[in-house]
């Protein structure tokens, strides 16, 4: 088989195993679980060879025009550089342990057919975005992945937290997505074409007309969808969904689409230094935002959903200092131990019956219920907080000497002032990413209390896709660092010596002021007793997580946050602690200044439509309604009435008869 | 004698008749009010066929004969009248034409009395 | 008032009209119609219920001595011993049985009182109209037999109308049936139901007298009404 067949068949089998897990699921429940890991790993495995066929030569190209589609051609184009190769492995990985992951923790959920056939159409859609050579087809798989996103997110639909997220999460990157369109349709006006490739010769031309406002417009979508300040609002919600399907989307998906969207187009961005600085500045306020939200939060699912948001940020980061290498390498790595950090949290909620920090924090032994759990959590949450040679130390190395870099204006087409805030809040960052991963670590597995409660071993299934991406998140970026840039656009991955000490020393500060507010606060822990655990521990984790999530805001107070004051977040935020478990108010702002002069504008259209459009309808239909009335009057029931008027009647006729017949 | 006085009665007594048939409240009332109609036709029958006989020859009476048929069938008609009456008044307790209304256009307070007037009707019997 | 000052102007002209030859006979026509008229009049106007089929009896005698003044005895007398002797007094058996109230009742008349007044009017002057526009030079001659005399309508009814005389003793046969029938089936639909049923098996003294009243009476009038046509014949 050809590389192009190859290609062609890693996001079509997906997409035929959703098909026919959609059509099969009811009628024939045991190919069910087949049908959804067989062509994700089948995928995973044409990916490994496209990948080395590609072996970061000359990307892979190919196109065929079904039709003719007027001005602005769209063709279904292939274009496959290293980029697109290492990233689709990527997914293909993430997919397949999901997948299989997913097979123990829905073991018995009723809805499994269709979450299944939705996890492959969401990895289909995102294989598609990743090897498309042209944006109209990477927007079909680009808007594909935010209705499986909806669904998928909303899949505990009982519960209200997870309807309100899913319609949040939908309306949120679909509010990116309009001047993402808009974006798209510029671009393709200016280059004659959608293909990738055309798009990147014309901007190599200085063939784009309005650099800035383009790459603005593109920039609200991929904000939407990577979760990028001010959109990145619907992600810590969307916790309200599956555990596998926030590894999903939070590893290899829906996130990575708009980072590795920007990092295809990379050269229009950097026409334009406004939209760099802008870039720069989104990354920068998401960066610190998130980590102290992710400081502050409770449930764990949310402190890792800040940290992913955070991430995602030190990627744009790395985009915004113009080294696209940095933000794919990141991506790879984050891939790796953010789907071991939630496949290993679903285990852990499972295991406690809570996904309340402040409860696990009062429970011992929970280490020794799940050990896989914790040891390959121990390894990513050392990578999450960048602790030489764990894969995570490599990449954000490698986008803070990006950003050293540009700070040195070594980097073309890159302000000095992107540099810097990059640098800056990335130190600062790396100071907080290590903080709340100890307290993460600490409360998670370290508490003082009762015995965690005995639920037997977790499905073998759940703990074995934890070590094989535990792999990876060890592993990758020290062996991958030196051979990655050839793949890439061969710029040096290799940390520098002057960032290296800096980041890894700021980490080991955060690290060890976690543990110290830890150690303080120790006491107080026994103190106050505080938690809640699922009412069905026997069941699949599925459940026992839906009924944490429903339960979470009735038991603390809160979705996000615990009032627990033995917790070492508290006293490190201090006062700051109060706002960033909300997020720092933002969706109250959004609801100030979206919700309500919408609802205000929707409430005046109903008043117009009832009291004055209403109004000509009732007064047009008045004058029929008199006229049936006085009809209907005639309709009395009363024989002589009726009489009468059939004798006046008669006498009228006959009078007339004779004055005729006489000829009066 | 001029054959207009006995048409001139007959069309008098007609229309008071109609009237009768048209104004009254009473069933019975208005049953007297088709006598008189029924007699001014018959007034009508005999003064032309006096007439005819005299003025055509006409031997065979037929203003008479008719006229006897009719106040035959108008006993026959005040005999089935009254007893569809009587049958009325002891099912709705009325014999008032006004409120025996039950085809009339949607139920206005003519229905309502209607409706009571027959509830009222029932509940004497039950007790009865 | 007007309809009747209408009428009695109308009744005039016609026998002003005619007073070329005032006779004996037509003035007696013209007074006893006067009469008639009136009482007609005042039987479909009065407000007591009584007193309207008392003037219905003035109005059909009148028409009686009408029909003696036109020649035709033997129809006069049907007409004293039938309208006159029983039809008024089976109506007043009816008014009786629907507890007619006695005396003036304010509700006599109907909400539809001026437009029936207005048809009757209409009626009126269309027919007077026509009648007198078409009979104004016609006479009836008195000479020679009575046309109406016993003789002469006997030997016509069973000369020439046997067969229709039969055919009408079979229609108040039929009525008289049809008479019986309408009370009983009456009596039956309210006995129809079980609640009514058993009512009328319990025997209780100080039940209402109405169901007793309105079971007997009906019976009792259609048996002198069929006495009544049984003399008719």
């Amino acid at each position: 088989m050809t590389t192009t067949t190859l290609a062609v068949l890693v996001p079509l089998l997906p997409f035929l195993g959703a098909l026919a897990g959609l059509l099969l699921g009811r009628t024939a429940p045991g190919f069910v679980r087949p049908l959804a890991v067989v062509p994700v790993l089948a995928a995973f495995v044409l990916a490994v060879l496209v990948a080395v066929r590609q072996g970061g030569g000359s990307p892979i190209e190919a196109h065929t025009q079904l039709t003719p589609t007027g001005s602005v051609p769209i063709d279904l184009a292939l274009d496959i550089d290293g980029f697109a190769a290492l990233v689709a492995v990527l997914v293909t990985v993430v997919a397949s342990c999901v997948q299989i992951y997913s097979t123990g923790y829905l073991r018995d959920d009723p809805r499994y057919p269709s979450y299944a056939a939705l996890v492959s159409l969401f990895t289909s859609a995102m294989l598609l975005v990743v090897y498309s050579g042209d944006l109209m087809v990477l927007l079909v798989g680009w808007e594909v992945m935010g209705i499986c996103s909806y669904f998928l997110v909303g899949h505990y639909w009982e519960t209200p937290e997870a309807r309100a997220a899913s319609i949040k999460a939908f309306l949120v990157t679909k509010l990116g997505d309009v001047p993402f369109l808009i974006g798209l349709f510029a671009l393709a006006t200016d280059a004659g074409s959608f293909r990738i490739t055309r798009i990147l010769d014309t901007v190599a031309h200085g063939g784009l007309h309005h650099p800035t406002v383009v790459a603005l417009l593109l920039l609200a979508g991929v904000a939407g969808k990577s979760a990028q300040f001010p959109l990145h609002t619907w992600l810590p919600d969307a916790m309200a969904g599956p555990t596998p399907v926030s590894a999903l989307i939070h590893a290899a998906t829906m996130v990575a689409a708009g980072v590795y969207f920007v990092a295809r187009l990379l050269p229009v961005f950097e026409a334009s230094q406004a939209a760099m600085v802008v870039l720069a500045v989104m990354a920068g306020v998401t960066m610190v935002g998130s980590g102290l939200s992710a400081l502050a939060q409770d449930d764990i699912k949310r402190v890792l959903a800040y940290s992913t948001i955070g991430q995602l940020g030190y990627m744009t980061g790395a985009l915004a200092v113009g080294d696209r290498g940095a933000a794919v390498f990141h991506l790879l790595t984050h891939g790796a131990f953010k789907a071991l950090l939630f496949l290993a949290a679903g285990v852990i909620i499972h295991a406690a019956g809570t996904n309340s920090l402040a409860a696990m924090a009062r429970m011992s032994d929970l280490r020794h219920r799940i050990p896989d759990a914790y040891w390959t959590m121990t390894v990513a949450l050392l990578s999450l907080a960048a602790i030489p040679p764990f894969s995570g130390f490599f990449s954000k190395e490698s986008v803070l000497g990006a950003a050293e870099h540009a700070v040195h204006g070594d980097t073309a087409h890159v302000p000095d002032a992107a540099g810097w805030i990059v640098l800056v809040t990335g130190l600062l960052t790396a100071l907080l990413t290590a903080a709340y991963a100890t307290r993460l670590w600490l409360l998670a597995f370290h508490g003082r209390g009762a015995e965690a409660p005995d639920h037997g071993r977790q499905p073998r299934t759940m703990t074995l896709v934890l070590w094989v991406l535990a792999v990876p998140s060890l592993a990758l970026g020290g062996f991958a660092y030196r051979t990655l840039p050839d793949w890439f656009d061969g710029q040096d991955l290799t940390p520098a010596l002057t960032t290296s000490v800096i980041g890894t020393g700021v980490s080991l500060v955060g690290v060890v002021l976690a543990y110290g507010a830890w150690r303080h606060l120790a006491a107080r822990a026994a103190g106050t007793p505080l938690g809640a655990v699922a009412a069905h521990p026997e069941g699949d984790a599925a459940l026992v997580e839906a009924e944490a999530i429903a339960s979470h805001a009735a038991a603390y107070g809160d979705l996000a946050s615990a009032p627990d004051p033995a917790d070492p977040g508290r006293l490190l935020l201090g006062p700051l602690h109060r706002h960033a478990a909300v997020g720092f108010h933002l969706d109250a702002v959004y609801a100030a200044l979206f919700v309500r002069p919408v609802q205000a504008g929707a409430s005046l259209v109903r008043f117009l439509d009832r009291e004055v459009v209403e109004t000509y309808v009732r007064g047009a239909a008045a004058l029929p309604r008199l006229l049936g009335t006085a009809v209907r009057r005639s309709q009395t029931g009363n024989l002589q009435t009726y009489v009468s008027a059939l004798l006046a009647g008669t006498v009228v006729l006959a009078v007339a008869v004779v004055l005729v017949a006489t000829g009066a | 004698m001029h054959l207009a006085y006995p048409a001139v009665l007959s069309a008098l007594l007609f229309c008071t008749g109609l009237y009768g048939v048209l104004a009254r409240r009473n069933a019975i009332l208005v049953l007297m009010s088709v006598e008189l109609m029924l007699n001014a036709v018959n007034l009508n029958l005999v003064a032309f066929d006096v007439w005819l006989s005299k003025a055509a020859r006409d031997t065979l009476h037929s203003g008479q004969a008719l006229t006897l048929f009719t106040i035959t069938i108008a006993a026959a008609e005040i005999g089935i009248g009254l007893a569809i009456v009587l049958a009325v008044h002891r099912n709705r307790g009325t014999a008032d034409i006004d409120r025996l209304r039950d085809t009339a256009e949607g139920h206005g307070p003519d229905g309502d009395d209607d409706g009571d007037a027959a509830a009222a009707a029932k509940k004497a019997e039950a007790s009865a | 008032m007007t309809p009747t000052a209408t009428a009695v102007s109308v009744a005039h002209a016609t026998a002003s009209r005619g007073f070329l030859s005032p006779s004996g006979v037509e003035v007696a026509f013209v007074l006893v119609g006067l009469v008639t008229f009136g009482a007609a009049l005042v039987s479909v106007t009065t407000r007591q219920l009584v007193h309207a089929a008392l003037w219905l009896v003035v109005a059909l005698g009148g028409l009686a001595i009408e029909y003696l003044l036109l020649t035709a005895e033997f129809i006069a007398w049907v007409q004293v011993l039938i309208y006159v002797g029983s039809v008024v007094v089976l109506l007043l058996f009816g008014l009786m049985l629907t507890k007619a109230p006695i005396g003036r009742s304010p509700d006599a008349d109907s909400g539809n009182r001026w437009a029936a007044l207005a048809v009757a009017v209409a009626a009126a002057a269309a027919l007077v109209w026509v009648v007198v526009d078409a009979f104004r030079t016609t006479w009836i001659d008195f000479g020679g037999a009575a046309a109406g005399s016993t003789k002469a309508t006997g030997a016509s009814l069973f000369q020439n109308w046997v067969l229709p005389f039969e055919a009408l003793s079979v229609l108040l046969l039929a009525a008289l049936v049809g008479a019986i029938v309408l009370s009983r089936k009456a009596k039956a639909e309210t006995n129809a139901p079980p609640v009514s049923r058993s009512v009328n098996s319990r025997t209780v003294p100080g039940g209402s007298p109405s169901v007793p009243d309105s079971r007997n009476h009906p019976i009792e009038g259609t048996g002198r009404e069929a006495a009544q046509q049984e003399g008719a014949r």
